[in-house]
């Protein structure tokens, strides 16, 4: 994907996030301002503990900000309540995480077709699953799985429903170096093939190289924004 | 405070909900034990020093007429510490305000007060005045039936003559504990039954006794032999018209009382038993849950020293803690639920007063039992938790492994849809955790079929008893055996649709050692009124021939159809003889026996005889029937049916709706504990699953029925169990409490499992939504960021 800027997905607009500990106040966002662009893939960098985590849960209508606006598209997130927020997970985004959170009573195909079964234009799941190259697998059920290939799964789960966007958070946090990149590769296919908007968390500076943005966060503030001009492909990477 | 105490104590407030399930179950359990145990040792404790303070006698024995002199004999028997001899006559009454004739039991007392054997306790009133052979004190029962008190008049048929009684006493007597006229009819009718204590000599000279008596009661010294009196006393009022001596078990009264203090005896201990069984499967469900879910805390108490001994310590401290609170409260509210209960008894069974006090054993028992079902509750968590080294629980609890199962080798889960598919599988995996909530609300199920059946039973036993067997509205007893033309007196009489005569004869029959006492009845073999009905239901006409036995008093003789049976007849001849068993016929109250009343004739030797007659009564005319028959001295007594079904099913009533709104309420308890804990259970297991699907847009309501899915089922499931259980418990019941003077049919109907059903399936419906709404505190972000 090119760098050039379509039209943006995201626009958030000095948004902060205050989080209430007892007596005292943990700030985790303050003032962020942000457009994802369509068909981008952004890496989130930044220590733990800046922000990261807060800011794509904001994104992904998993959290509401304490200030600040949200838009997507056109609409505004911010007012919505939690049954609208409900509805735009279930049609718009796919979200993986560091724990890869499958159904262990479900089979692959099945936490595939969990997804598929509540999305308005889905893929097969036998799609989703070949597309992150796990068909053979697809009647295993997570116990019986490496954690790449679950997070695999967990991936495919997310894309099945052609979600606009792809929200990665620490994707590749619980894995080894090989089976990480692996699962990066499939990341990028999804971007690459299906021109899913995509956004991964990490604390990994050398994955940052497979972007076509990257932004760095620190502190609860945007500290960097730049554009990579040889965007390196997962295989390519090494730390 | 430790640092490990301020854990069970947040640790237990967290789990609040869950706490007070526990907390309510095991209250209930305890709270019957404690109330029926005190109920029952007051019931006993009363009987004692009653029997003790009115001096009720051992052995009695019913003659037609002995001279004074007989007493003296009887006095001599080793054995017999004291003697009492009375004048007893059943007579008509005619009780102002009462349209249908009633029995009075004339019994004599001694002209001066003096205490003597079954006295009477006076309770309001006076005794009679010397002299004054007008006064009479009337039993309690009967006063309070008919509105009567001190100063009121009633007229008797005392030997033809009308006589104008005046009531200056209202008594009890330890022989009346449960008043009941005597073996015909077996439950209190106090309205048209009632004891009546008169001077002896006013007696003596209405029924021309003076100098004799027709009643004896003796006690026994402690080291007498009761069977030895027994025969010694037939031996010497044979020739004076015994019907037979017989020990205070076949006392109508005492028998009652035992059967009815055995009884509560047993399910004092029974129905405790299942609810505390609930509390500890209860307890095991949330301490293994618990244990599971701290296995990192335990690893890391153990690696800083904390020896297995305190861990295992620290998690039976937050078992008592638990169970703490029900103790105290069940014990608390049992007793004062017991005070209620055992003035419910005092409807049926009068004391002069009843003795309830707090029993320090009972209280002891009952924290016994509950430590020991918190103990056995929290075994096997314990065991777990102390079992586990430390290294291996710092790892993650062993990935849930969920393999292709049953439904995938039926190919079931292919018609389900991806969640129910984590319903079933999540059931499957853990099948004895399914089985045992199953159960526990199988055991809810259980015990309000339990409570219900009580109702069933008896409109069953009253349909049968008395529309199907009894067809009679009204039975006449005649003072005594009289030539069988007397019927058609009978059937002249105006409102008499139909008259079936009846010759009823008092014997005892044996088989070997086997011995019963009860009366032949002579019926009419063209009779319609009278229904011998056999084990399936089918009506039998009456063998020409040899005696019909009901089955409980053939098994009490250990005799079968063919078998013969020695019958010794306590009246008129007193002749002996053997007798076939032509027949046996099934019903539920008494032990009775039947002839054709032409063979029952030709064994006695005797023309044709009747005791009385079987009516038909056109019911427009039948208060007037009544009013003749009252006043008709050769008519000794009047049994008619709607009084005698109302009478028994008012008696019963009360305590019936007492004891099944007690198990309603403590059933829809154990149904909502087992419902809210399983569901909170699984919301505490599952909240990472919820959580994922949250996040991949489901909503709430979609979530809820991942997590509220698996309970139906488990609920869907436990009431054919609940059924299948309920039915056994009523099977062990009526076995428990089958007695000689009526057995409870097994019959449950429809009307109570359907009960059974709502009301646990509302405790269910209730609880689950209790839990619903607590699924939205779920925290999505906080619980995907740990690791699983
Ligand atoms: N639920 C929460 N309650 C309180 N503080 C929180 C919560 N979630 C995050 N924080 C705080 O907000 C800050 C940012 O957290 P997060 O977004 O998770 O960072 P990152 O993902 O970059 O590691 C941290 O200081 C963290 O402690
Ligand atoms: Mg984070």
């Amino acid at each position: 994907m090119s760098t050039v800027q379509t039209e943006p997905v995201f626009r958030a607009r000095s948004i902060s996030k205050v989080y209430r500990m007892g007596e005292v106040d943990v700030t985790a966002l303050r003032g962020v301002d942000l457009d994802l662009y369509a068909g981008e893939l952004a890496v989130f960098l930044g220590a733990s503990g800046s922000g990261k985590s807060t800011l794509l849960n904001i994104l992904g209508g998993l959290d509401v900000p304490s200030g600040g606006q949200v838009y997507y598209r056109e609409r505004e997130m911010t007012g919505a309540d939690e049954a609208d927020r409900t509805g735009f997970r279930r049609r718009s985004v796919g979200f993986v995480f560091q724990f890869y959170n499958l159904i262990p009573s479900l089979t692959a195909l099945e936490n595939v077709e969990l997804v598929t079964e509540i999305a308005e234009d889905p893929m097969t799941a036998e799609d989703a699953l070949g597309l992150v190259g796990l068909q053979p697998r697809m009647h295993h059920f997570p116990a019986q799985m490496s954690g790449g290939e679950q997070q695999r799964v967990a991936i495919a789960r997310a894309i099945a429903k052609r979600p606009e966007v792809l929200l990665c958070d620490e994707p590749t946090g619980a894995l080894d170096y090989t089976t990480g990149k692996r699962v990066l590769e499939v990341i990028e296919k999804v971007n690459s093939t299906l021109g899913t908007t995509t956004a991964v968390i990490t604390h990994n500076a050398a994955i940052a190289d497979m972007a076509d943005r990257v932004i760095r966060l620190r502190s609860g503030e945007i500290v960097e924004v730049y554009a990579n001009k040889a965007k390196k492909r997962p295989d390519e990477l090494s730390w | 405070m430790t640092i490990l105490n301020r854990k069970v104590f947040r640790e237990l407030g967290r789990m609040r909900g869950q706490v007070i399930a526990i907390t309510l179950v095991m209250a209930c359990g305890i709270m019957l034990y404690v109330s029926s145990r005190h109920t029952y040792i007051s019931l006993l404790k009363s009987q004692e020093s009653y029997y003790a303070s009115y001096r009720f006698a051992d052995v009695f024995a019913g003659i037609k007429r002995a001279p004074a002199s007989t007493a003296e004999e009887i006095a001599g028997i080793p054995g017999i510490s004291r003697v009492r001899t009375r004048i007893v006559m059943d007579v008509n009454l005619d009780v102002p305000g009462l349209d249908e004739p009633a029995t009075g039991r004339l019994v004599s007392m001694p002209e001066r007060r003096r205490p003597v054997l079954n006295d009477v306790a006076i309770q309001e009133g006076r005794y009679p005045a010397v002299g004054r052979p007008e006064e009479v004190i009337i039993s309690e029962a009967f006063a309070k039936a008919n509105g009567l008190a001190p100063d009121d008049w009633i007229g008797a048929v005392i030997n033809g003559r009308q006589k104008a009684l005046r009531v200056v006493g209202i008594g009890l007597s330890p022989e009346y504990v449960y008043e009941v006229q005597g073996t015909g009819s077996i439950f209190p009718d106090n309205l048209r039954f009632g004891v009546i204590w008169m001077a002896r000599d006013a007696l003596g000279a209405a029924f021309d006794m003076e100098g004799g008596f027709n009643d004896l009661s003796v006690a026994l010294s402690s080291e007498a032999r009761e069977m030895d009196v027994i025969d010694r006393m037939d031996l010497i009022l044979e020739p004076y018209g015994s019907t037979g001596a017989y020990g205070r078990d076949s006392q109508i009264s005492h028998r009652f009382l035992m059967d009815e203090i055995i009884g509560l005896s047993v399910s004092s201990n029974f129905t405790p038993a299942v609810f505390l069984g609930i509390a500890a499967l209860l307890l095991h469900i949330v301490f293994s849950r618990m244990v599971r879910a701290q296995r990192d805390q335990i690893a890391i108490m153990k690696a800083f020293g904390y020896n297995n001994l305190s861990i295992g310590w620290h998690y039976l401290k937050f078992a008592f803690l638990a169970i703490s609170g029900g103790t105290l409260l069940g014990i608390v509210g049992g007793f004062l639920l017991g005070r209620p209960l055992t003035a419910l008894y005092q409807d049926y069974y009068r004391f002069p007063d009843l003795v309830y006090e707090l029993n320090y054993d009972v209280i002891a028992l009952a924290a016994i039992i509950s430590v020991s079902a918190a103990f056995l509750g929290t075994l096997h968590a314990l065991r777990s938790a102390m079992s586990l080294p430390p290294a291996e629980a710092m790892r993650p609890d062993s990935p849930a492994h969920f393999r292709p199962l049953a439904m995938e080798r039926l190919g079931v889960h292919q018609l389900l849809t991806p969640v129910w598919r984590m319903i079933f599988r999540n059931m499957e995996r853990k099948p004895v955790k399914t089985l045992l909530s199953a159960f526990g609300i199988a055991m809810a199920v259980a015990i309000l079929v339990m409570g219900r059946f009580t109702f069933d039973s008896i409109e069953y036993l009253i349909d049968y008893q008395f529309r199907t067997v009894q067809r009679d509205d009204a039975a006449v007893v005649f003072a005594g055996p009289r030539p069988a033309r007397a019927r058609f007196e009978l059937s002249h009489l105006p409102g008499v649709v139909r008259s079936e005569p009846y010759r009823a004869v008092p014997v005892r029959l044996r088989s070997g050692h086997r011995m019963k006492q009860t009366s032949i009845n002579g019926l009419d073999p063209a009779g319609e009124l009278r229904q011998l009905i056999d084990r399936d239901g089918q009506t039998q006409s009456l063998p020409p021939e040899g005696v019909v036995l009901t089955r409980t008093l053939a098994d009490l003789l250990a005799v079968r159809e063919g078998d013969m049976v020695a019958v010794e007849v306590l009246e008129g001849s007193r002749m002996q003889g053997r007798l076939p068993v032509s027949l046996l016929v099934d019903e539920l109250i008494g032990i009775s026996a039947y002839m054709d009343n032409r063979a029952l004739n030709r064994f006695l030797g005797e023309g044709s005889t009747i005791s009385g007659a079987y009516l038909s009564v056109d019911p427009l005319r039948a208060d007037a029937l009544y009013a003749t028959l009252k006043e008709t001295p050769a008519v000794a007594g009047v049994a008619v049916r709607e009084a005698v079904i109302k009478g028994f099913e008012d008696s019963i009533a009360e305590s019936t709706s007492a004891t099944t709104f007690t198990l309603t309420v403590f059933a829809c308890i154990i149904a909502c504990g087992m419902v809210y804990n399983g569901a909170r259970i699984a919301l505490e297991e599952r909240n990472r699953e919820m959580a994922s699907l949250r996040v991949l847009g489901f909503t709430e309501r979609e979530i809820s029925v991942v997590l509220l899915g698996e309970q139906a089922i488990v609920t869907l499931m436990a009431i054919p169990i609940g059924f299948l259980i309920g039915w056994g418990l009523c099977y062990l019941a009526v076995d428990a409490t089958a007695q000689e003077l009526y057995r409870m049919p097994l019959v449950i109907t429809g009307k109570t499992y359907a009960f059974a059903f709502l009301v646990v399936g509302a405790a269910a419906v209730v609880s689950a939504y209790v839990v619903h709404r607590q699924l939205r505190h779920l925290d999505m972000i906080g619980v995907l960021k740990i690791q699983e």
